[in-house]
């Protein structure tokens, strides 16, 4: 009976030590970013931050005692070679959990392989599809376009502006403003009185903006990325339409202020991620302290201006190691701990997930911007 | 609704604001299709002189642009002095593109020597990327950014010199063509090489020279046009695609007809981005082109078989 006891604790001993051997570990972090092609202004960095923040994790010591272990392929931005590789991490790598990939169209395509294979990934990919509806093991750390649009027309109702000319870009990002700004204007009760678009390689656009001054809204709203929205912006200013302009996030960093002109981007009004307002922000801000130390963090280890972008890795890193601490290492529990986020302080905002809400952020994740002097400052 | 809105707006304020904005589609369309004059007169010389569609047109476009902010931003030259440097700098690209590329083809034929200048363009876009980055770039207008108001269109300063600059670019390229002896020789070489050779002339410079020659005006167009649109690694596709155009609505004349391909061009794609629809503005451009290559294969000015420089 008595030896039976010793056995048995004796065993239970050795598990327990086998299980803090298992838990003293690593912890192997899948990494897919477009670090080279045309979406590399986004992947790398992506990679840097997630490199960065690795590193960092196991100087302090690892989670929970536990050591990371980042596996980190480049996509190219390739849809085909982000499953492939994919399929590798989870297969060959056996890794617990994949940050990334970087874009929408490579998110598509993995979430199949993510879902089969029961491995919680987290996009950092801007599209909608990605988590609408939410999907089993996927999560997305951008905020959808719907709430960039509901922070811009909020705005315009404070400044009781009812009536809006739209100019959007014709590729996935324009496209997807587009439709969200004809919804939930309906929605809301604005009107739209032109609807009018470019080609992302357009030169001039003073064509649109002339029939869109005729027609004269109350505001107009330009949906792109770089360089339409400059050019957009230089020839408001050029046909002198005093009508005020609202950008999206997609121009929000100071590459859209230096190619436009401070001069013709004055009273630019846009909605913004913190990070590019971090030393604007109120001292009781709670993201004020960690986006101060992201860019400080980022600039010494590569001499670079940390980007929203970047941003999006920062979060996807923080809610798996927020998971890990408060679950566990394994891939089932590092997807209900993803889950279970609840105020979760990060770069893009503040997390809130829920089984029905896969990505987390609300309003509260951007500010509207004034462009003052060449500079951000708080549209209020 | 929104549209009714719209309509009833613009009769209230009559026909002046119709007209202005007319006006202002039409100065719109006339600037931007100067630069596709430009660089459709480029495409048409190289193919004068040498039978060659040189896709690679478009890049020394962008060349012209990026030289001019390497030579301001990297080295620190005023302006004045960093546009001549982009120009020399392209036409020594376009030289050797010329010598390296085209001249030591063992068999010319015109399906190898345009894959060879799509290749090229390839090559040099890539390298442009490698060396520059992928961002796009602003260059300083060259005289202010104050709007000039005309009949209530309004128009910058930089328009200006994009329409003056393609006026003499047009009238030097004329009197080259008509009064000297090496564009004298040049047309010679469109007519006939053969005939052109054996009374002396030499061909292989002159292909040499047109290729100098539209480099040269490529990279002109590149830096006027810059100012407006921003400039980046890949601007050259579109700009040169649109020249084309341009040269085919001019029935591939280096002179006057390609000049007004490029303004029709222009004016057609910013009136129909203002009067019919914005979403189907290439559209317009694109289907004027193919409606022409059906029914007046020769040029909008051109009759058939007619001399071509």
């Amino acid at each position: 009976m008595r030896r039976r006891f010793v056995g048995m604790v004796s065993g239970l001993t050795v598990m327990l030590f086998c299980g803090s051997a298992l838990a003293a570990g690593t912890i192997k972090i899948g990494g897919l970013f477009a670090v080279t092609g045309p979406a590399s202004f986004l992947g790398d960095p992506g990679k840097k931050t997630f490199e960065l923040l690795v590193k960092k994790a196991n100087e302090n010591g690892g989670i929970n005692g536990m050591k990371l272990e980042a596996v980190i392929y480049d996509t190219g931005g390739d849809a085909t070679k982000a499953v492939q590789l994919a399929t590798k991490l989870i297969k060959d790598d056996k890794v617990s959990v994949i940050l990334g990939p970087t874009t929408t169209g490579e998110s598509m395509a993995v979430i199949p392989v993510a879902e089969r294979e029961k491995i919680p990934m987290i996009s950092c990919g801007a599209g909608v599809k990605i988590t609408e509806p939410a999907k089993h093991c996927v999560f997305k750390t951008p905020a959808n376009d719907h709430v960039a649009v509901e922070k811009i027309l909020g705005y315009m109702a404070g400044k009781k502006q009812k009536t809006i000319a739209l100019l959007t870009v014709t590729d996935g990002f324009g496209a997807s403003g587009r439709e969200q700004l004809k919804l939930l204007a309906k929605q809301k009760g604005f009107t739209i009185l032109a609807d009018e678009v470019y080609g992302p390689k357009d030169t001039d656009m003073t064509a649109q903006l002339t029939k869109i001054r005729s027609i004269k809204p109350d505001a107009i709203i330009c949906w792109g990325t770089n360089p339409g929205p400059a050019v957009i912006t230089r020839n408001v200013k050029q046909l002198g339409i005093k009508t005020p302009l609202y950008m999206s996030h997609g121009v929000a960093s100071k590459e859209y202020i230096r190619l436009a002109g401070a001069a013709a981007a004055e009273g630019i009004i846009l909605p913004t991620g913190k990070l590019a307002i971090y030393n604007f922000l109120s001292k009781s801000d709670p993201q004020a302290k960690l986006l101060k130390e992201y860019v400080q963090q980022y600039y010494e280890a590569y001499h670079e201006e940390a980007s929203t972008f970047g941003g999006y890795a920062y979060d996807a890193f923080q809610l798996i190691s927020n998971a890990i601490k408060t679950g566990g290492g394994t891939p089932e529990q590092i997807r209900t701990g993803i889950e279970h986020a609840s105020k979760l302080v990060s770069v893009s905002g503040i997390f809130t997930m829920s089984p029905k809400d896969h990505n987390g952020l609300d309003l509260s994740a951007f500010e509207m911007v004034r462009i003052t002097n060449g500079e951000w400052a708080l549209a209020r | 609704m929104g549209k009714g809105r719209g309509e009833s707006l613009l009769v209230e304020t009559g026909y002046s604001m119709q007209f202005s904005q007319i006006l202002q589609y039409l100065l719109s369309g006339l600037s931007i299709g100067a630069i596709y004059a430009l660089i459709g007169v480029g495409f048409s010389i190289i193919y004068n002189a040498t039978g060659i569609i040189n896709f690679a047109q478009g890049e020394f476009v962008m060349l012209g642009g990026m030289l001019t902010l390497f030579f301001l931003e990297m080295l620190k030259f005023p302006l004045w002095l960093a546009i001549p440097c982009a120009i020399a700098a392209s036409t020594a690209a376009g030289i050797l593109f010329e010598r390296l590329a085209i001249r030591p083809l063992r068999r010319p034929t015109p399906i190898n020597l345009v894959i060879l200048t799509i290749g090229g363009s390839i090559l040099i876009r890539g390298l442009a990327m490698l060396v520059w980055g992928k961002d796009t770039h602003a260059i300083p207008s060259f005289s202010g950014d104050e709007p000039i108001s005309i009949g209530g269109a309004t128009i910058l300063p930089q328009h200006l010199w994009i329409l003056g600059v393609t006026l003499l670019m047009v009238s030097v390229n004329k009197f080259y063509f008509n009064r000297t002896i090496s564009g004298k020789a040049m047309r010679a070489c469109a007519y006939n090489r053969r005939a052109a050779s054996l009374v002396g002339i030499d061909v292989r410079r002159m292909v040499m020279l047109s290729f100098a020659i539209s480099s040269a005006m490529g990279a002109v167009a590149g830096i006027i046009v810059a100012p407006l649109t921003m400039v980046a690694y890949d601007v050259g596709g579109m700009l040169g695609l649109k020249g084309f155009c341009a040269a085919i609505v001019g029935g591939m004349s280096s002179g006057i007809p390609t000049v007004m391909g490029g303004l029709i061009l222009g004016v057609l794609e910013s009136m129909g981005a203002g009067l019919i629809s914005s979403g189907y503005k290439d559209a317009i451009a694109f289907i004027v082109l193919l409606l022409l290559l059906f029914l007046r294969p020769q040029g909008l000015f051109g009759k058939p078989e007619s001399e071509r420089v």
